[in-house]
């Protein structure tokens, strides 16, 4: 996937112009968040169980390597093995290895937000290795040729015709006159195309919600059951996680999973929750017989101990996604990497460097739904504004704004000087907007007066009419001494 | 509040900015109802800023600096009333992680913190005023300001006040909660992006029918109804202070000047 943080403000206004997306957005919009406060409105405990899930995994940030080897101790002890990695260069390779150990042509994969920011199906391709995607919106997007647009339902910004469009461009096997008008149509379509490359796949590669040290399992969640087709079916099963994915116990395991499907998709469950731990046992009937672990830091262990720390408590749920007025207006193919919404503009900074996703952290109101909605209690809108706080203090540079602002805080620190000076803007502004009540637009001010008037001050500033002892004077429109 | 409230406690009134510089109504209607519901007020020459904006664009050195211009010129009363969410919560909750290093200035961040407060919450919870009682025959729909709504919890305070409006009917819209994209500087940063969520706010308000839009923060309400006009609704924006103190005889917010006899 290429990276296109850098051109953000142009990715927000094309997304802005696309009708098709802004009609899939709206559906987003009224969906999951209503879904989402029925199930937490059923469950009063809710927002006890969002501390305990947010104490969790503070305590496993806390203690990162002693989970970390521990869970590396039972995923041996259990006949697998465990790759570490340090970036996305290190874990592609591995896994190119496994594959290749393995006689690998095909690869299955069920949905996994690490695989995209390691860029794997890329480079199984130009390997020779095919990879597949198996999550039905990930299969779409594959067709496509595009990134996934959210982190939970990956084809989001795609409409039903588009999926049509794909389908009979790339199943030139089936009859051209066949009937596509019907969703379950097209479910019955991937389905019966996906079945037999279950079948035959080499490898499946699958993420991981959680990896639980206490047992060395890797837990799976999905609605449609292809993670568990992915790892049981093929002779190979690799798992490919980021670090922080750690839980001690099983118990800590089912609470964060209380937390998970109601923030997503507002179900109490998902529909499928497997563990999986190391490879087939003798007295198993399936399962695979190699069982390996990518274990990605990726610039994560930099985050411990920073500023940044609680956003490596994210389970990916995709809540602030959906609350979210910036996602809600431009989508996620517009943050221009992996991961979008909130959580992406905290995230992708601390990956891929302030200075390519620095607008990320700025295109925010800091409005605060994404916060009031997250399981993990991550402080989302802290977080964004602690980037721009290191961004602010490592730039020796100065943009037109930040020169702006640094005068506006200049002057508000001379309370003398900033009542004249800004006493005679508000006179200027005033004269020339009162009558009308607003302005249409102002020099150095387009960022306002293109979209919006600004409305006319009202002429005196409230700090002088109120030390000459006016009292009430509403209308503005000029200085009257009322006795008091 | 545990404390005892003093008989006649004595109120800083902290502005803001954008009332002070754009529309001191707000500022003489935020007067009248403290006064009215017992508070001597005191409005000091020497305050300019929040810091809000320096706050939120990364700069903590400037931010701290007038932080502490704040808290000298206000620590001395009773309590600090802002007619705004925004501003109010600055003081209340964000002024205490400017001084972790230090001391003595986080302690008195701290006291001045705990005596801040935006106005509705002052005069609903903590003053717990009776006083108000204005006139007003409209019908009116209530946009929650973010900072307002979700860092201070004002939500049923201002609406429990508008009952007592005689002649008043509110509306509640759909959206009442959503960010209208203002945002302080985001708006001129990506005004495509706050064009769309404004849009989709002005959208819902349009669908309330009514005749005026009320709020608790001066800049969402200047947001809204710069684009209210420019999309040609005359629809009557107004600061909530000014209803509930009766003073709506001027015009509203970037509506034209009302001709006199």
């Amino acid at each position: 996937m290429e990276m296109k943080t850098t051109t953000f403000k142009e990715n927000a206004r094309t997304a802005i112009a696309d009708e098709t997306l802004q009609i899939e957005l709206d559906r987003l919009s009224f969906g999951f968040p209503e879904k989402r406060k029925k199930a937490v409105d059923r469950m009063p405990e809710f927002e006890q169980l969002r501390e305990q899930a947010r104490d969790i995994k503070n305590h496993v940030l806390a203690n990162l390597d002693l989970y970390l080897e521990n869970y590396e101790d039972r995923v041996e002890k259990h006949g697998g093995q465990v790759h570490w990695c340090r970036d996305a260069k290190a874990a592609r390779e591995q896994i190119l290895k496994i594959c290749k150990a393995a006689d690998a042509k095909t690869v299955t994969k069920s949905k996994s937000m690490i695989g995209e920011e390691i860029f794997i199906n890329d480079f199984l391709a130009k390997n020779g290795i095919e990879p597949i995607e198996t999550d039905l919106g990930e299969y779409i997007i594959q067709l496509r040729g595009e990134p996934p647009s959210h982190i939970i339902a990956p084809a989001i910004h795609v409409s039903k015709a588009q999926v049509e469009d794909a389908f009979r461009r790339v199943h030139t096997d089936l009859p051209a006159d066949r009937n596509l008008e019907d969703p379950a149509a097209l479910l019955q379509e991937a389905r019966g195309q996906l079945r037999n490359k279950f079948l035959q796949a080499d490898v499946g590669l699958t993420g991981a919600n959680m990896l639980v040290a206490e047992t060395g399992s890797n837990v799976l969640v999905t609605n449609e059951g292809n993670a568990d087709l992915t790892y049981a079916l093929p002779r190979v099963h690799i798992v490919i996680a980021s670090i922080e994915k750690i839980v001690p116990t099983l118990e800590d395991a089912s609470t964060i999973l209380r937390v998970l499907a109601r923030s997503a998709t507002g179900q109490d469950m998902s529909v499928y929750t497997t563990f999986c731990t190391g490879p087939k046992r003798f007295e198993d009937p399936d399962g695979p017989e190699e069982y390996h672990v990518i274990l990605l830091d990726n610039g994560r262990t930099d985050l411990l101990g920073s500023e940044f720390e609680e956003i490596l408590r994210c389970i990916r749920c995709s809540a602030c996604l959906n609350h979210c007025p910036i996602y809600k207006a431009i989508g996620g193919h517009a943050y221009g990497w992996v991961y979008p919404g909130p959580m992406g503009a905290v995230l992708t900074p601390g990956l891929i460097g302030m200075e390519d996703a620095s607008d990320l952290p700025n295109a925010s109101t800091l409005c605060g739904k994404c916060e009031s909605v997250c399981p993990m209690g991550i402080p989302l809108p802290k977080l964004l504004r602690s980037w721009r706080t290191r961004h602010f203090e490592a730039k020796p540079t100065r943009s037109l704004g930040q020169i702006t602002l640094k005068f506006w805080a200049w002057l508000a620190k001379r309370p003398k000087l900033y009542h004249k000076v800004n006493g005679l803007i508000i006179a200027t502004l005033g004269a020339l907007g009162r009558r009308k009540g607003r302005i249409k637009w102002i020099p150095f001010a387009s960022g306002w007066t293109s979209k919006r008037d600004f409305p006319a001050p009202m002429g005196n500033t409230f700090i002088q009419q109120y030390h000459k002892g006016a009292r009430g004077d509403t209308s503005g429109r000029r200085l009257r001494e009322v006795k008091k | 509040m545990s404390e005892a409230i003093p008989t006649s406690p004595h109120v800083g009134l902290f502005v803001t900015c954008l009332v002070d510089l754009t529309r001191p109504s707000v500022g003489f209607a935020t007067l009248k109802l403290l006064e009215l519901a017992g508070c001597q007020v005191s409005v000091p020459v020497m305050q300019t800023c929040c810091g809000q904006p320096a706050y939120n664009s990364g700069d903590r050195s400037d931010t701290r600096d007038i932080a502490k211009q704040v808290i000298e010129t206000f620590e001395e009363f009773d309590y600090i009333v802002a007619p705004s969410g925004s501003c109010g919560g600055m003081i209340s909750h964000h002024y205490l992680d400017l001084f972790k290093d230090d001391d003595t200035w986080e302690k008195r961040a701290k006291n001045l913190a705990n005596k801040t407060f935006e106005l509705i919450v002052f005069l609903s919870d903590v003053i717990k005023t009776n006083k108000i009682n204005g006139q007003c025959k409209t019908t009116a729909t209530y946009h929650d300001s973010c900072s307002g709504l979700r860092e201070l919890s004002i939500k049923d305070q201002p609406r429990e006040f508008l009952k007592n409006i005689n002649g008043l009917k509110l509306v509640e819209g759909k959206k009442s909660e959503v960010c209208c994209g203002f945002g302080g500087l985001f708006c001129v940063k990506y005004p495509d992006i706050s064009e769309k969520m404004l849009d989709e706010k002005v959208d819902d308000i349009l669908q309330t029918e009514t005749e005026m839009v009320l709020g608790g923060d001066l800049g969402c309400l200047m947001n809204i109804a710069g684009r209210l006009t420019r999309r040609g609704s005359e629809k009557e924006v107004r600061h909530i202070a000014e209803v509930l103190a009766d003073m709506t005889h001027g015009p509203g917010i970037a509506a034209p000047e009302k001709t006199e006899a």
